[in-house]
């Protein structure tokens, strides 16, 4: 079939080797870079000092970092929660909603539920700013007019909501990622298998709980994982509508905003590129803890059960 | 269930889910077009009130932009203030040139790693794709300061590499998974006839055109819409891209409410505009390939 070559392939490096070079310099050398660097203290002559993982008890044990580096963790574990709970069960809604058979207006729809997510987390930031606003009062209107105009408040300046009113812009924002993906695995699923089990009388929630979701799991696993890494790119939008302290209080503190602050420093406090490197790389753990449990544990449990 | 009076069920039963799918249709839209409300209604509120009066803005928020109400004071303040000329044109020359990269780049390693079998293939495979879950981001210490070393900080050059970089390897791995699907004949009748490994390529790339197009989207989102490294290679004035400007902007005239809605109109206008004219296209592309 493809012809096995013998001579030396110089085409080959030819195709290769621009991509895996530029990969490899601005992607993968920086990454291995940064966590070498987290491996090190900054030595007085200017010089750098192995000093194994002292940096990382730093982080987790100082009282100038560890609190805000608990803190933050424990931010995204519920910044990711709410994407779970909320962005992909919805998703998954709209998704087999979308994937009826014969539904007029099929493509309309995709247009229109997809489009928050093509815009930038800076617009999205300040059109949820806009209006949740008091000042505006459109959201407060909106909730007069159906009666609930009793509870608004100003979410995103309160330490006790802020936090999960930005998560929920981002679920608004993010949500046509998984509809889409969820989408296009319903309409992969052949048609004779619903209609035998609607013919065997099954009613819809049936077929789609029996039949739909279990050959759609593959899909639901790569959502997690899609949304768990995404969970560690968080940063645009807390920065846009708080600013880097993500205020208030630090109550919609992220480790994307801690790292920024750590790197660059802010107010009093100077940037550290050492203690920078230490947070992305404590963030490199967890995503990758995250990524090869996806790989090893979940992949192998979906095939065995799809199989 | 007896065997006899089987069919008479199933009619009857035929019947009904006929009946009760037509309500189940009209279930089916409402759900739908009442997501797409959410969707759809602030992007809506903050287009129509940039063209209001200050006044309108703030009295009649979801009262349309009609004669009486309608100003562009904030387009005018912000074309008077802002560079958004500069910043768009940043933004394309970033995109484009990192777009131009990772297509071509990442056509050509999809198209040899498909292509031929030699030792190491599986491994470069895999190589590639795992930059694809780990974000670019966590390696940000070390770019600032290969940057600064090249001597590239302020400049769009830093922004397209890290971009390219950042884009390659999904693009890789779908280009890949196209080019295994061009027919094994058209590339062995054009060797028989003596054409080089690279025209062949060049013979190839047309055909997986809808991947290309796919790939070129979903890398084209996050580069134009990032805000984390313009915001530390490049914030320098000149080469500021239209995200951090708008986020720049913004930020400065937040009391000024005319000003913020036409600068978030016209960040949004665009690409919003393009996104419409590919979407069809984009999503058929996307279940052509779930269908296969």
């Amino acid at each position: 079939m493809t012809p096995r070559v013998r001579y030396f392939p110089t085409h080959i490096v030819v195709f290769i080797l621009p991509a895996a070079a530029l990969y490899t310099a601005f992607m993968v050398y920086p990454l291995f870079d940064s966590l070498r660097t987290s491996l090190q203290g900054a030595h007085e002559g200017g010089g750098a000092l192995f000093v194994g993982l002292s940096n990382y008890v730093r982080l987790v044990t100082d009282p100038v970092y560890a609190p805000r580096f608990w803190g933050a963790l424990q931010h995204n574990l519920t910044f990711f929660a709410i994407h779970m709970l909320v962005q992909n069960p919805v998703a998954l809604m709209l998704a087999a909603l979308l994937s009826a058979r014969d539904l007029a207006g099929r493509a309309l729809y995709r247009t229109v539920l997809f489009a928050p997510t093509v815009l930038s987390f800076v617009i999205v930031g300040f059109i949820w700013q806009l209006m949740l606003s008091p000042l505006w009062g459109v959201a407060g209107g909106v909730m007069r007019f159906v009666g609930l105009g009793a509870y608004f408040r100003p979410w995103l300046g309160l330490e006790g909501y802020a936090l999960v009113t930005l998560s929920l812009v981002s679920v608004w924002q993010f949500v046509g990622i998984p509809l889409m993906l969820f989408h296009v695995a319903l309409l992969g699923i052949p048609d004779e298998l619903r209609e035998a089990a609607h013919v065997d009388g099954a009613s819809g929630w049936r077929v789609f709980w029996g039949i739909e979701f279990p050959l759609i799991l593959p899909v639901v696993g790569l959502v997690a994982i899609l949304t768990y890494v995404g969970n560690f790119n968080a940063f645009d939008l807390i920065y846009t509508v708080k600013g880097a302290l993500a205020g208030p209080n630090f109550s919609t503190d992220i480790l994307g905003t801690f790292f920024y602050r750590t790197f660059f420093g802010f107010q009093l406090q100077m940037g550290n590129p050492v203690m920078g490197a230490t947070v992305a790389g404590a963030m490199f753990v967890l995503v990758l803890v995250g990524v090869l449990l996806y790989l090893f544990a979940w992949q192998r449990w979906v095939e065995a059960r799809v199989l | 269930m007896s065997l006899a009076p089987a069919p008479l069920t199933r009619l009857s039963s035929s019947g009904l889910r006929v009946a009760s799918s037509g309500r189940r249709t009209i279930g089916i839209h409402a759900v739908l077009i009442g997501y797409a409300l959410i969707a759809l209604t602030p992007v809506l509120l903050i287009v129509m009130n940039s063209f209001k009066t200050r006044e309108a803005i703030f009295g009649r928020p979801f009262f349309p932009p009609l004669p009486g109400v309608f100003s562009t004071s904030g387009y005018l303040t912000m074309f008077e203030r802002a560079h958004f000329a500069r910043y768009f044109a940043n933004s394309a020359i970033v995109a484009g040139a990192a777009m131009t990269l990772i297509l071509l780049l990442g056509a050509m390693a999809g198209f040899a790693l498909a292509e031929y079998r030699f030792r190491g293939n599986a491994w470069i495979g895999l190589y590639l794709a795992l930059g694809i879950m780990i974000p670019i981001r966590l390696g940000t210490v070390s770019i600032l300061r290969i940057m600064s070393s090249l001597g590239l900080v302020n400049t769009l050059v830093a922004l397209i590499l890290v971009y390219a970089a950042q884009g390659l390897p999904l693009a890789v791995f779908i280009l890949q998974q196209f080019m295994r699907q061009v027919p094994q004949d058209l590339k062995d009748a054009a060797r028989i006839d003596g054409m080089s490994e690279y025209r062949i390529f060049w013979l190839i790339l047309p055909l997986v055109r809808p991947a290309v197009a796919t790939v070129a989207v979903f890398t084209m989102i996050p580069i134009w819409n990032d805000l984390w490294f313009p915001l530390i290679l490049a914030p320098g004035e000149a080469t500021k891209t239209l995200t951090l400007g708008a986020q720049a902007f913004i930020g400065q005239f937040i009391s000024d409410w005319n000003a913020i809605l036409a600068s978030l109109t016209l960040a949004m206008v665009p690409v919003l505009a393009v996104y419409m004219l590919v979407s069809r296209n984009l999503i058929r592309g996307l279940t052509a390939g779930a269908l296969k």
